[in-house]
């Protein structure tokens, strides 16, 4: 086959047709554009998820206290203070845990000279850090010695800083919680907003014992964050630790957990796959869109075939083979579509560069979604250019040459 | 020793329309050595195209044997008929059925395409076979800035550029007046003559059948005359 030659037959039909091959091609224009502006969407998404994720602490558990059933009465989770620093402790001796931290916390209005600020006020060891994954941008976070002995001193979070203290530093300076005055010891590094939306940067964070006994008034604590060693190691970690409370708990044989362990990596898989389907699912609707735009190219080339039928003669009865013929057709489809996906790539780019310049959509351009919305709108091109080409290719020479 | 070009024997063909059966051919029997020129005559409707058609295999008779270069064409299949039209064929048409919109420098080197023949090559082979048929001014016309007798000879250059051994004519000159007619007739002579092309044409004008060296008449679908 003359390649070349049957190319530029191709392309010299279509730019005889000019306006009429630029209104087919407009489908598959908006159809790959739009293909790859709505994967860049849900890409996006996946994208900002994956990141809240893994700042939280992957390989994580979270261990609360759950609901217990007494007199028949089933109380709520976490209305039970079964949970004690204790526990924590002994957790920590279970091999693949690498840090944990147990938590309590409570909303609070934090005053400083002039100033006031509505937060959380969050009670927690030195472990924090590592189970939390999160560095301090200035000065230090407490110590084990200043658990032990419940000091007045707090890290804040950056909007805390922000809000009360401007662009001044606030180390070494005294804020006043309930009463309680804090000297402030370090600054947490910049979190930004969680994946459910609130802002983690907007807290307090002080030594357990001092918010448990001085500002709480309790000897219980909310949570238990226990880091392990790796993802395999959580589920193993998971049933020790189960194992473990019950025990501490003295629970009979028939008796529920008093607790609820939850896997922040298995919470992690779920969010990413809802984000995942939610990318696929804008990805198939546009696909629609690629698909009508097929259509259109099946419509102009069985119009085209027709109003050809005595060029496909002539051709023939001067030596082209079906599959000459053939190929030409499908060349013709095939340029169309494939024009129609370069354009639309542009167009799909812009229009998501132009979405995360000017909405709040977290915008991820993927390249696989470019490859893919491209091999789609080929595919379109060769499925519907098929059948129009294969209906050129199996006119007789002497019906298609008499052809009125 | 004259070599046999076409050889066909006892050829049929019937045309069936709405249940209507119209024999077109009944029984040809024609031998076409090399070198010769044969006008076909006959009545209108008495079965010249569809011969013809047959003989440039584009179409299939319903029965008979027909050998073209001593091959059996009956036997081939649809590629190997595309082959021989290509490289063994040369058709003129009367009304020219040059590709639209495509320039004559096109036209010509269209059949050239599907011989596999590169882009150089082409182009320099249908210059040349233009310039043979007076058209050397004319490469980059279209076919309606060309007059009737320049189509013609477009297509004649398309049939020829591939070096054919047989050239084919269905009423070539139906479509010009006689000056351009004569024209076109001198040209076939002087291929016919001075580079031994072999030619079968259809005509309905004795002074055109006239400058052939034989002449064959069909009536009703079979040959009667031949001189
Ligand atoms: N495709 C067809 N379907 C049905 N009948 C046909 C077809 N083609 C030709 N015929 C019939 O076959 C007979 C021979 O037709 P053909 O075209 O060979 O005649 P012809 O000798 O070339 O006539 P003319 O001199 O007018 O061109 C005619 O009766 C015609 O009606
Ligand atoms: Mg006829």
């Amino acid at each position: 086959m003359n390649w070349a030659a049957v190319l530029h037959l191709a392309l010299m039909a279509l730019w005889r047709n000019k306006s009429r091959a630029m209104l087919t091609t407009l489908g598959v224009i908006i159809g790959v554009a739009s293909v790859i502006a709505m994967v860049s969407i849900g890409a996006g998404a996946q994208k900002r998820i994956a990141e809240q994720l893994e700042s939280m602490g992957a390989n994580t558990l979270v261990i609360r206290p759950g609901s217990v059933t007494r007199g028949g009465v089933r109380t709520g989770m976490g209305s039970v203070t079964s949970l004690m620093r204790t526990d924590a402790e002994a957790v920590r001796d279970i091999t693949g845990v690498i840090a944990v931290s147990p938590a309590v916390r409570t909303s609070v209005q934090v005053r400083y000279r002039g100033a006031n600020w509505g937060t959380v006020v969050e009670g927690v060891t030195p472990e924090y850090i590592s189970v939390r994954n999160w560095p301090l941008t200035e000065g230090e976070f407490f110590t084990e010695q200043h658990v032990v002995s419940a000091d007045h001193v707090c890290v804040l979070g950056q909007t805390v800083a922000r809000e009360l203290f401007g662009l001044a530093s606030p180390i070494g300076e005294t804020i006043v919680m309930k009463g309680v005055a804090c000297q402030v010891r370090g600054i947490l590094s910049v979190k930004g907003a969680s994946a459910w939306g609130s802002d983690e940067d907007d807290r307090v964070v002080a030594p357990l014992t001092t918010v448990q006994r001085k500002i709480m008034g309790i000897d219980y604590v909310d949570s238990i964050e226990v880091q392990t060693a790796g993802r395999e190691a959580t589920y193993q970690v998971m049933g020790e630790v189960k194992k473990l409370l019950r025990q501490r708990h003295r629970l009979l044989e028939d008796q529920p957990d008093d607790f609820r362990v939850f896997n922040r990596a298995e919470l992690a898989k779920t969010s990413e796959e809802s984000a995942k389907v939610f990318t696929w699912l804008l990805g198939s609707i546009a696909s629609v869109s690629l698909l009508v735009g097929g259509i259109g190219i099946m419509n102009i080339m069985l119009v085209s075939v027709t109003e050809r039928t005595r060029e496909i003669g002539i051709r023939m009865a001067l030596g082209a083979r079906r599959r000459d013929i053939l190929w030409q057709f499908l060349l013709e489809a095939l340029l169309l579509s494939a024009a129609g996906g370069v354009i639309g790539i542009f167009f799909g780019l812009g229009g998501a560069v132009l979405l995360s310049r000017f909405s709040e959509f977290p915008v991820s351009v993927t390249p696989w979604s470019i490859v893919l919305a491209f091999s789609f709108a080929a595919l379109v091109g060769i499925f519907f250019g098929l059948h129009p080409a294969r209906k050129a290719s199996r006119l007789q020479p002497i019906e298609a040459l008499r052809y009125e | 020793m004259t070599r046999e070009i076409i050889k066909i024997e006892g050829l049929h063909k019937t045309y069936a329309l709405d249940g209507v059966q119209v024999h077109a051919l009944r029984g040809i029997d024609l031998v076409l050595e090399q070198g010769e020129y044969l006008a076909i005559m006959g009545p209108s409707g008495s079965g010249k195209s569809t011969l013809m058609n047959i003989i440039g295999c584009l179409d299939i008779a319903d029965a008979g044997r027909y050998w073209l270069n001593g091959q059996d064409v009956t036997q081939l299949s649809g590629g190997q008929l595309a082959q021989i039209r290509n490289r063994e064929l040369g058709f003129v048409f009367q009304n020219f059925n040059l590709l639209p919109r495509t320039t004559a420098l096109e036209n010509v080197e269209t059949p050239l395409i599907y011989a596999g023949i590169n882009k150089r090559e082409r182009r320099s082979r249908s210059e040349e076979m233009l310039k043979l048929v007076g058209l050397g001014e004319r490469l980059y016309h279209l076919p309606n800035q060309l007059s009737g007798g320049q189509q013609q000879r477009v297509a004649i250059a398309r049939a020829l550029v591939t070096q054919p051994s047989l050239l084919l004519a269905d009423e070539p000159t139906g479509n010009m007046d006689s000056a351009t007619s004569a024209e076109l007739l001198t040209l076939l002579d002087k291929l016919n003559t001075e580079q031994g092309l072999t030619i079968a044409l259809i005509t309905h004008e004795a002074d055109v059948a006239a400058r052939a060296q034989r002449m064959v008449i069909l009536r009703d679908g079979r040959l009667e005359a031949s001189s």
